[in-house]
C-alpha cells in the first residue's frame, strides 16, 4: 500500500500535532507526575504567604502569591520543557534524527510549546483552584476579555521566548543543566513572582518585562484583585500593547535564530556529541 | 563481600577513606568543572543571593525597610542555612540518579572494591562546599547591605560549629535515605528531592515562625531535626533576637542541641537501614543499572 505523503502547511501541521501528542497525553498517563507538579508548587506557594502572614501583610498578597505560584508552572515547563529539551534530545540521540526528517523544527518547537502550555495551563488551573481554597482568596474580575488576552498574549510570549532559547540551548552541552538553573530564581526575584514588580526600582522593572510573565503577571493581578490596579506597574492597555511587542519578536526571533544555530551546530558538529 | 556491610576493621576503614575521598574528588570536578571559575563563581553567588533577595523584597515592601524588627534576622539566617538542607541532601541523593542515568557508571562503581553508602557521602563533600560559599556570601551581604547584625565578639562559636557539625551529619544522613529510595525510581527521581526540600521549608520553620502555622501542621515541624539546628544556629549567631519568638523558647540551647543529637542519631540508624532495603530491593527488582533518561 502507498502512503500519502504530507508536504508543506499539512506536514507542518502533523508535526505539530505529533510533538505536542506526548506532552499532553504522556503527562497524564503519569498520574504521579501530576501530584509532584502541583503539590510542589503548592508547597513553595505556602511558604511564601506564611511568611507574607509573619510580617503582617495585607490578604492582597496572599492572593499575589497564589498567582504567583500558579505562574511558575508556566516558567518552569519553559525553562525544564522547551529551553533544555533539545539538549535533552542531544543526549538521548533523537535531535539528530529531527534534524534528519523532512520536517521543520520550528513546528517541532511548537509542537512542544503547544503541548506543554496545554498540559501546564491544567496544572496552573488546579494551583490557582487549591491555593485559592486553602487561603481564602477573594477575585474581583475587572474585565475578563481583557484577563484572556493577557493571558494569550503572555503565553504566545513566553513560549516564543523558550522557542527562542531552546536554539541556544543547541550548542550547549552539560553547562545547559546549570544554566537552566541558574534561571530560576533570579526570574522569580525579577518577574516579581511573589511581590508586584513595582516594588523593585522603575528601570529594574523595565528591564524585567523583557520576560513576557513579568507584564502579563502584573497585568492579571491588577485584572483580578480588587485592589490591583493600585499596585500595577504600567496600566494595563499599556502592557497589553508591550506584550504585543514582545509576541512578535520573540517568535521572528526564534525562527532566525534557530536557523542560524541550526546551521552552526551542524557546522561544528555539536548535533551529535555529548560531553558529559 | 557486600560493600554496604562492612565492618570497621582496619582494613575495611582504609576502604571506607578511600571511597570518601576519591568521591569527593569526583564530586568536586562534576560540580565544578562544567564551565569556567568566574562562570562558576556566577552560578554560586547568584542562586543563592536572587532566592535571599526575593524574602527581602517581601519583607522590605510590607515592613517599609524595617531591618531592625527580630523577625528580619529570624527569616534571613533561617533562609540562608537553609541552603545546605537542599544542596546537601540533593547532592548525595542526585548522585545516584547521576551515575545511573547520566554517566551509566553505577554498575562499574557496584563491581569496583569502595564501599556505596561512604562513596556517597564523598559525593556531597563537593555539595557542601559549594552550599558554604553560598550560605557566607548570603550572609555576608545581609551584614554588609541589609543591616543584618552580627556582632562577632558576641557569637557563640563552640555552639556555631558544633551545630554545623552535628547538623551536616544529619543532612548526610537524610541524604542518604533519599539516595536509597533514588535506587528504586525509575521516573520520579526528579520530584524527590524537590519535594523533600520544599516540604522542610515549609515545616521546619525556616523562614516563618512555627506558630504562623496552622495548629495542626505544627507537630510536623517539632519532628524535624532541621527546626532545632536552624534555631541553634540563629541563636549562636544572634542569641537573643532569636530567643525572642514562642516556639522554641521554652528550650535552652543545651535541650536544643541534646533534641539535634537525639534526631540525627534516629536518622543515622535510620538511613542504614533504609539504605540497605532499598539497596537489595533494587537488586531484586533489576533497576540498579536502569535507565529510564530521567
Amino acid at each position: 500500500m502507498r502512503m500519502k505523503k504530507s508536504s508543506g502547511v499539512a506536514l507542518f501541521i502533523q508535526t505539530v500535532i505529533a510533538r505536542a501528542y506526548p506532552r499532553v497525553i504522556g503527562q497524564q498517563r503519569e498520574k504521579s507526575w501530576m501530584f509532584f507538579e502541583i503539590f510542589l508548587p503548592l508547597l513553595s506557594v505556602s511558604a511564601y504567604v506564611f511568611v507574607y502572614r509573619a510580617i503582617g501583610a495585607p490578604e492582597e498578597y496572599v492572593g499575589f502569591v497564589v498567582l504567583g505560584g500558579a505562574m511558575v508552572a508556566f516558567w518552569m515547563n519553559i525553562l525544564w520543557g522547551m529551553s533544555s529539551q533539545l539538549y535533552w534530545e542531544k543526549e538521548q540521540g533523537n535531535l539528530a534524527l529531527y534534524i534528519m526528517a523532512p520536517n521543520s523544527m520550528m513546528a517541532i518547537l511548537l509542537g512542544m510549546a503547544l503541548g506543554g502550555l496545554f498540559a501546564t495551563a491544567l496544572r496552573a488551573v488546579v494551583i490557582v483552584g487549591l491555593g485559592s481554597w486553602m487561603f481564602q482568596v477573594r477575585y474581583a474580575i475587572a474585565s475578563f476579555p481583557q484577563l484572556v488576552l493577557v493571558f494569550f498574549l503572555a503565553m504566545v510570549a513566553l513560549y516564543g521566548l523558550g522557542m527562542m532559547t531552546s536554539s541556544i540551548f543547541l550548542l550547549l552541552s552539560r553547562e545547559a543543566w546549570h544554566l537552566a538553573a541558574l534561571a530560576q530564581e533570579p526570574i522569580y526575584l525579577a518577574s516579581g513572582f511573589y511581590f508586584p514588580i513595582k516594588s523593585l526600582n522603575f528601570w529594574v522593572a523595565m528591564g524585567a518585562s523583557l520576560i513576557p510573565l513579568t507584564l502579563g503577571l502584573d497585568a492579571m493581578r491588577q485584572l483580578v484583585f480588587p485592589a490591583g490596579d493600585t499596585f500595577g506597574f504600567l496600566s494595563v492597555p499599556v502592557e497589553i500593547g508591550a506584550l504585543v511587542m514582545l509576541s512578535f519578536a520573540f517568535l521572528l526571533g526564534a525562527k532566525l535564530l534557530l536557523d542560524y544555530m541550526e546551521r552552526l551546530a551542524i557546522r561544528e558538529g555539536r548535533l551529535t556529541e555529548t560531553r558529559r | 563481600m557486600k560493600p554496604s556491610t562492612l565492618n570497621l576493621t582496619l582494613f575495611n576503614i582504609r576502604i571506607l577513606w578511600r571511597s570518601f575521598k576519591i568521591a569527593s574528588w569526583l564530586g568536586w570536578q562534576v560540580e565544578s568543572n562544567w564551565t569556567d571559575p568566574f562562570l562558576f563563581a556566577v552560578y554560586s553567588f547568584v542562586k543563592p543571593l536572587s532566592g535571599a533577595a526575593i524574602l527581602v523584597v517581601m519583607y522590605s515592601v510590607i515592613t517599609k525597610g524595617d531591618y531592625d524588627s527580630p523577625i528580619f534576622p529570624y527569616i534571613y539566617l533561617g533562609n540562608a542555612f537553609y541552603i545546605y538542607v537542599g544542596q546537601l541532601m540533593n547532592g548525595i541523593s542526585w548522585a545516584v540518579i547521576d551515575d545511573r542515568e547520566h554517566y551509566k557508571t553505577l554498575k562499574y562503581i557496584y563491581t569496583a572494591p569502595i564501599h556505596y553508602p561512604t562513596y556517597l557521602l564523598g559525593r556531597g563533600v563537593a555539595s557542601f562546599l559549594v552550599a558554604s560559599i553560598s550560605v557566607i556570601v548570603t550572609i555576608l551581604f545581609g551584614v554588609f547591605f541589609l543591616r543584618l547584625r552580627i556582632d562577632l565578639a558576641q557569637v557563640d562559636w563552640l555552639l556555631f560549629f558544633s551545630s554545623i557539625l552535628v547538623g551536616v551529619n544529619m543532612l548526610a544522613m537524610m541524604g542518604l535515605i533519599l539516595g536509597g529510595v533514588m535506587l528504586l525510581l525509575v521516573r520520579h527521581s526528579w520530584e524527590l528531592g524537590g519535594m523533600v526540600a520544599s516540604a522542610l521549608y515549609l515545616f521546619s520553620g525556616a523562614i516563618f515562625p512555627l506558630d504562623v502555622l496552622p495548629p495542626f501542621l505544627r507537630p510536623l515541624g517539632y519532628l524535624m531535626p532541621i527546626t532545632y539546628w536552624l534555631e541553634l544556629l540563629r541563636r549562636s549567631l544572634v542569641g537573643e533576637v532569636a530567643q525572642a519568638f514562642p516556639t522554641l523558647s521554652g528550650l535552652n540551647n543545651a535541650q536544643l542541641m541534646g533534641i539535634l543529637l537525639a534526631l540525627t542519631a534516629v536518622f543515622a540508624i535510620l538511613s542504614r537501614s533504609v539504605f540497605r532495603w532499598c539497596e537489595r530491593r533494587a537488586k531484586e527488582l533489576g533497576v540498579i543499572d536502569v535507565v529510564t533518561n530521567y
